[in-house]
């Protein structure tokens, strides 16, 4: 299908001279819809993200396949060429800490952007990063502007990244464990606002997580990964009530739950790692 | 039933050094607001809440690694509320701490050998060092050949191995552990609370969990104690807590916790506010 936001196809990734990372993954991501990955650590989910943006890490290249965004091939494009396509592609990171300078005010670091990518001037970014604040319930937007990443706590910090991540109107945003380093009452205010920004703008989200709980609330369809391969692939509805592989059901019988004795919690088998 | 360690109206307050004026001593912010807490021989209790409810300062205090301004704590019947350094020192061997984030609290030049064994050398005992390491490191679910590898060759998972044989080292009765599986992916989280398990049944270890994850003190725990802005606001069986929370608080971060099942309603839910 080519109104398909995002196509992934038989794509593998390697160290140079080294191990793959990824062995031809292939997923779909329609326009508005919110897909998951899933796996342990080291299983290649944020790998995935990182491919599709354009930022590996410098001895991992692409060794086979393509990504097409918005019908234009991803791999292979010249670093001029991707920074076009790259306004419409979006990060919400992992540790909102790291990812913000500690030495700027957050309203530099929020208008730099808009003003590279939308070509703003100064009044039309630092207008549209009230705006963008406002939209992420942000009280007393202009008095955050002012603020250093360190002057705010993390759900605030997080809430600037997604309205940064927003700010350029982008069709796909990669959200990478975005909610793993909050409380869990932060955690359901940050992933309500995702889906809400999301909804109202019809924007595409590949969602990285290992949190299986998460996957269930918030995403369309999801997708398995263990050692770089898909495991399972499947709308949520599927996975959760039939789960097919073995792999996908030891990774909830992995999952603790308050609801559950304790004794039944497994941990992975090892022939799994 | 003996408590093991038995703490009372304990209160801890902290300076407030943004409030410091020159000249004079900085006011001081109460971070405890008189906690009761108690934990038996062999008990495992989880204490619980958000960042800045004040469970790690509550678990500090129950070390003594801080001072509380009121209040009681005693360890084995004896009082250790404003007891000195020197005469924690013999206690220390009997409760230890696994700490959040492994990385941080490894020497990086030291060998894992050398780590664990610190808590050995530090009280005098230098008989059978080695034997004791190996054995622990081994109790831990970590091979020999370990020892003598460095923190940053190490995984996640198995440095928390680590932290863990640490802990266990001077035979311990009482374990504080700070989150220490918030940063592990569900795997190795699992294997980690296995081995704690494992190790609470083979030792009668008495361990206190603090964690903002209530599933995961579902799996540890017998008991839990929930904190909210420096007090305990409910405690109790962990079965029938989770199963009938009484207190608003506990409701909310119940309800706030995404199960792995479906429920398209869950995230529109609004918060229920606390009083």
């Amino acid at each position: 299908m080519s109104d398909d936001v995002l196509a992934i196809e038989n794509l593998s990734a390697a160290i140079r001279n080294g191990p793959t990372l990824l062995h031809e993954i292939s997923l779909r991501l329609a326009a508005g819809e919110v897909h998951g990955l899933v796996g342990t650590s080291g299983a290649g989910k944020s790998m995935i993200g990182r491919c599709v943006l354009g930022i590996l890490p410098a001895p991992v290249r692409v060794t086979a396949g393509g990504i097409r965004f918005l019908g234009k091939q991803l791999v292979g494009l010249s670093e001029r060429d991707r920074r076009a396509a790259g306004a419409s592609l979006a990060l919400i990171p992992q540790d909102p800490l790291s990812a913000l300078n500690p030495s700027r005010r957050i309203v530099s670091q929020m208008t730099d952007v808009m003003r590279l990518r939308l070509h703003l001037s100064h009044a039309e970014a630092y207008a549209r990063a009230l705006a963008m604040l406002d939209e992420v319930h942000i009280r007393g937007p202009q008095d955050v502007l002012r603020r250093y990443p360190h002057e705010l706590s993390g759900g605030m910090r997080q809430r600037v990244l997604i309205a940064t991540a927003f700010a350029c109107e982008p069709r796909l945003i990669v959200a990478d464990e975005p909610t793993t380093a909050l409380d869990v009452t932060v955690q359901k205010q940050i992933l309500r606002l995702i889906r809400e920004l999301q909804r109202k703008h019809g924007t595409s989200v590949l969602f990285v997580t290992h949190d299986l709980g998460v996957v269930a609330k918030i995403c369309n369809s999801v997708t398995v990964l263990n050692a770089g391969r898909i495991v399972e692939q499947a709308p949520v509805a599927d996975i959760f009530l039939r789960p097919q592989d073995a792999y996908t059901q030891a990774l909830f019988a992995a999952t603790p739950r308050y609801d559950r004795p304790g004794d039944t919690l497994r941990p992975l088998p090892a022939d799994f790692a | 039933m003996t408590a093991l360690i038995d703490a009372t109206a304990l209160e801890v307050a902290f300076p407030d050094t943004s409030k410091k004026r020159p000249f004079r001593p900085a006011p001081t912010t109460k971070i405890l607001h008189g906690v009761d807490f108690h934990i038996s021989a062999g008990e495992s209790v989880g204490i619980v809440g958000e960042s800045g409810s004040g469970k790690t300062t509550l678990g500090r205090a129950l070390l003594r690694l801080i001072e509380p301004s009121a209040g009681h704590i005693a360890f084995e019947g004896q009082d250790i509320t404003h007891a000195a350094e020197r005469a924690l020192r013999p206690l220390r061997a009997r409760m230890t701490m696994i700490f959040q984030n492994p990385l941080a609290a490894l020497n990086p030049r030291r060998t894992i050998a050398a780590s664990v064994a610190a808590p050995l050398v530090a009280r005098g005992d230098g008989s059978d060092v080695r034997q004791k390491v190996l054995r622990a490191l081994d109790r831990s679910g970590l091979p020999k050949s370990f020892a003598d590898r460095y923190p940053h060759q190490l995984s996640g998972g198995q440095r928390q191995r680590v932290g863990i044989a640490r802990a266990i080292v001077t035979e311990p009765n009482f374990i504080l552990a700070d989150e220490i599986v918030s940063g592990l992916d569900v795997s190795t989280q699992a294997q980690i609370l296995d081995l704690l398990r494992e190790l609470r049944r083979d030792m009668g270890l008495a361990l206190a969990f603090i964690t903002h994850d209530l599933s995961v003190v579902r799996v540890l725990c017998e008991r839990v104690v929930v904190m909210h802005q420096g007090r305990i606001v409910e405690e109790g069986d962990c079965a029938a807590l989770f199963a009938a929370p009484r207190h608003p608080y506990t409701r909310r971060l119940l309800a706030a916790i995404p199960l792995p099942e479906l429920d398209d309603t869950w995230l529109d839910a609004e918060a229920e506010e606390v009083a």
